[in-house]
């Protein structure tokens, strides 16, 4: 006799609100993957080659454009398109080197101080609050200033200073979990500490740490391109694509493309990998990360 | 005269589900009227449909609903917000919730009468101290200055009834409002209620689950099942002589001293409350009543069965149980 | 109240040694100051002479001790490249610092808000939607391209602000944009969650059920309570605008600290790096305070607790 009825109207809408942002986002973090794996293999040129003779050309599609450079020349007569297309491996890497990086840290010590509580503990929520008193922009600057510009140590410098919120999180979790009778259950079994934390705790905070993991990957990529924006990131003649804006600026105001289109490459690719987290947490059903 | 609140067809949806299916009662001026039931029959969400206090997403249609002789049914927000707090006020279940944690008690309540009369802060306050003495609550002045969460359960309820009074209404929704309390709180509200409305005039809608509350307060009662009142009759004539099956499985389940043979099972209604599809017709208690018959599964007259006393359901009289 | 107040002042002032130690670590850490000091020509000599005149010989925890009882009297020492007391340079950059990060907080804090509070009011319509993607689009948008954007826009093409330097309060107008973009997502959004919990409250509805006006209810009872995560977080933003303007500042070459910063840094003009981590440091531990205080000092619950 009972028949369950499903609510029709705002529901549905909000679903397929929620479902056309992750879409996006998927699609948008796996074209630029996908870009930056076979960048080889899809960049019509190399992206070092110098061209004094064919400098600042602007796209095809404009007054002076040429079918030679799709989306015209750097101020070094580079080709664009494939310096935009090698700049994504940049960003790509970095921001994925850099999450396993400040992941593993910000885990390692958030499961520490949320599973064994008391001293530890203590310890893991000062480190958290020091790091979160020091302006991470300009330690990087700093500490890239005085070592000298490389691609390896923008990716640890930027590992060692965004660790913060995959502690918070992987420590609120933990000690959720740690109280739950399964985990108990585990340790009375006579399990390890070590055994305990690998097969119940982890596994359980996953999810909300790939939450994070998408929020500072976004941070690592903004953060990288403001470095190399700055002359104090990725050094050329890598194509960054902060550091192609920095190189582009003196032309900006007579050739606005020139900035806008490695601008527009970093706008979509940080939407995309927001997106892609705000799905994540939507799937999730709870938000620990803000 | 007409009644203080005349309810008649009242219903209720949410989207595509049927809260309330057409019900109806009256509440006279100093009078209780009890709605009875389950949780999940509708009783809240009648009271706060009455109030137009709906969430979004609700509707409501009746074919009458008035209060104190106006028809209330086309009011927009604007009005029943003068109407609220002023003429007809309500009390929730929840106290420890129901206040606002940044404000005190005192600006809390004064904001009612500054809203509705436009009274100057020092009368309100006077106002608030007399009404908080008259709920019983202690060192008036003191209470005035804390914060809800200083206070108790308890406390917080003759709170909310002391603020649901400062302008005087005429009638009083209370919607559980000993549910989340201690027993020995809950005689002590209820006794309260029954000295205000003797004292005020009031006219009050207590909605509740538990039948010893009715018994102890109620004028009327009436008994909702899955979205209708299956019964509804003076509070002595529904215990003396109950006529919906569903009535009687209800006080067949509250052991009553010197009643209750020892080693007997207490009584119980076997199956669930159903969810009722639209276009449903007929009796919703069918397939748990110990008394249907086919003709259950058309529509139900409601049938007159004593003095004020009616009834929905095509039992004759004199069927036992 | 109180111990926990001192509590969280102790914690700050060990926060705030250990950051000392870091800053003070950060410079020694490209090795020999002296060599990097003196410069790829430099002789031996020279490199000796300097090592002396800057005290660089001297045991390490011996220039710690000396520089932490120096700092700790706000005497930051010489600047190599300006020739002036790094105390006084900081000084002197710091109010254009903090005019423009309370520029950026003030117009975040206009937007975010009324838009935060009107997405919650028309939760799940396309107002909503509307505001959450201008969230998305500001967490997604780099500070320096919208800046360089703007530039271009505002700057040149319409001719309405000057592109940069430090004049007049024109000035600070882009900057200030660009700064608040940083802070509009997040406040919104808390702005907004913050509502829609309170909105959905029970006190609410006793709000509606004592018949109180629209207003009333949306904004003293509503956003009353919303509104307490949402000012400290704003304590906590100004913080993050403070460190990020050093971006915006070398942008718009806008003499403030942040510039100052980047300029020594290039320079490896070392007591004043120092100096500047500290200093924003410093503030940042304060704004975490100020941020918890002011918890405690709207949230009638905690006060006595």
């Amino acid at each position: 006799m009972s028949a369950v009825l499903q609510p029709a109207g705002a529901g549905n809408r909000r679903r397929i609100w929620r479902n056309a942002g992750a879409i996006l986002g998927v699609g948008i973090v796996g074209f630029i993957t996908f870009v930056a794996i076979f960048a080889p293999w899809l960049a019509p040129y190399d992206p070092f080659t110098i061209d004094l003779g064919r400098r600042v050309i602007p796209p095809m599609w404009m007054e002076g454009g040429s079918p030679l450079n799709l989306l015209g020349t750097d101020q070094l007569g580079r080709d664009y398109l494939s310096r935009l297309i090698y700049g994504a491996r940049v960003s790509m890497i970095i921001g994925v080197a850099t999450v396993i990086t400040s992941g593993i840290i910000g885990t390692f010590l958030g499961v520490m101080g949320g599973f064994y509580g008391g001293r530890v503990d203590d310890a893991v929520m000062f480190a958290i609050t020091a790091r979160l008193s020091i302006p991470v922009v300009l330690v990087a600057l700093a500490v890239a200033g005085l070592l000298g510009t490389s691609f390896t140590l923008v990716i640890l410098v930027l590992g060692l200073l965004l660790w913060d919120r995959f502690a918070v999180v992987a420590r609120s979790t933990t000690m959720q979990i740690r109280n739950l009778d399964y985990v108990a259950a585990a340790r009375c079994a006579g399990c390890s500490p070590m055994i305990v934390l690998l097969k119940e705790v982890l596994p359980n905070i996953a999810t909300h740490l790939a939450v994070v993991a998408t929020l500072e990957m976004a941070l690592a990529i903004l953060l990288e391109a403001a470095l190399s924006f700055l002359g104090l990131g990725v050094p050329p003649p890598l194509p960054s694509w902060g550091l192609m804006i920095s190189e582009a600026k003196e032309y900006m105001f007579f050739s606005p493309w020139i900035i806008m289109i490695p601008g527009i490459a970093l706008f979509v690719l940080v939407l995309g990998v927001n997106l892609l987290g705000d799905a994540l947490r939507d799937m999730l059903g709870t938000d620990l990360s803000r | 005269m007409s009644a203080l609140l005349e309810i008649d067809d009242l219903r209720v949806t949410f989207g595509g589900t049927a809260a309330v299916r057409g019900i109806s009662l009256t509440v006279e001026k100093g009078e209780t009227h009890c709605l009875v039931g389950e949780s999940g029959c509708g009783k809240s969400v009648t009271s706060l449909a009455v109030m137009g206090l709906l969430a979004k997403g609700g509707k409501r249609e009746a074919a009458r609903l008035s209060f104190a002789g106006e028809d209330i049914r086309d009011y927009d927000e604007k009005r029943m917000s003068r109407l609220r707090g002023d003429r007809m006020a309500m009390i929730f279940q929840e106290p420890m919730t129901s206040l606002n944690p940044a404000y005190t008690v005192g600006s809390q309540m004064t904001e009612v009468l500054r809203r509705h009369r436009g009274t100057p802060r020092a009368q309100a306050v006077d106002r608030a101290v007399e009404l908080l003495t008259r709920v019983g609550i202690t060192a008036p002045g003191l209470r005035l200055g804390q914060f809800p969460h200083q206070l108790s359960g308890g406390l917080r309820q003759r709170v909310m009834i002391a603020m649901a009074l400062m302008c005087d209404p005429e009638l009083l929704i209370a919607d559980e409002p000993t549910t989340a309390l201690d027993v020995t709180v809950q005689a002590q509200i209820l006794r309260l209620l029954a000295e205000l409305q003797k004292d005020l005039g009031l006219g009050i809608l207590l909605i509740t689950h538990d039948l010893g509350i009715v018994a102890r307060v109620a004028d009327r009662v009436s008994v909702m099942y899955a979205g209708k009142v299956v019964e509804s009759a003076p509070t002595a004539e529904l215990f003396r002589a109950p006529r919906h099956p569903y009535t009687r499985g209800l006080l067949s389940c509250v052991p009553v001293p010197g009643k209750v043979k020892r080693d007997e099972p207490l009584g119980s209604i076997p199956g669930v409350v159903p969810r009722i599809p639209p276009g449903f017709i007929g009796c919703a208690f069918r397939d748990r009543c110990g008394f249907a018959e086919a003709a259950c599964a058309a529509d139900i007259p409601r049938r007159n069965v004593g003095p004020a006393h009616e009834a929905l359901c095509i039992l004759p009289e004199g069927a036992r149980a | 109240m109180l111990h926990f107040l001192r509590r969280r002042l102790t914690v700050a002032i060990l926060v705030a040694l250990t950051v000392l130690t870091l800053s003070f670590m950060l410079t020694r850490l490209s090795g020999d100051l002296a060599i990097s000091i003196a410069g790829p020509n430099a002789s031996q000599e020279d490199i000796e002479l300097i090592r002396r005149a800057y005290g660089l010989d001297r045991p390490l925890w011996v220039q710690y001790f000396d520089w932490l009882w120096r700092a700790l009297q706000g005497d930051f020492g010489d600047s190599y490249f300006f020739k002036t007391r790094v105390a006084r340079l900081i000084m002197e950059r710091m109010p254009i610092t903090m005019t423009l990060g309370l520029c950026g907080l003030f117009i975040a804090l206009c937007v975010a808000l009324p838009l935060g509070i009107l997405a919650a009011v028309k939760e799940n319509t396309w107002v909503d939607r509307s505001v959450l993607m201008v969230a998305l689009i500001g967490q997604a948008m780099p500070s320096f391209w919208l800046g360089l954007i703007l530039m271009v826009v505002l700057g040149l093409n319409l001719g309405w602000l000057p592109i940069s330097g430090t004049g007049s309060w024109e000035h600070y107008v882009m900057p200030s944009i660009v700064l608040s973009f940083s802070a509009i997502p997040s406040l919104m959004r808390l702005t907004r969650s913050g509502m829609i919990e309170a909105l959905a409250s029970d006190y609410i509805r006793t709000a509606r059920a004592k018949g109180l006006s629209r207003l009333s209810i949306l904004v003293k009872h509503g956003f009353r309570n919303a509104a307490i995560p949402v000012v400290a977080i704003a304590a906590v933003q100004l913080g993050f605008m403070l460190g990020g303007s050093i971006v915006i500042e070398t942008v718009f070459a806008l003499h403030g600290v942040g510039y100052l910063a980047w300029e020594s840094i290039s320079k490896n003009d070392f007591p004043v790096v120092q100096a500047v981590v500290l200093v924003l440091a410093l503030i940042y531990i304060g704004l975490t305070l100020l941020s918890d205080l002011l918890n405690a000092v709207l949230d009638p619950r905690l006060r006595s607790a």
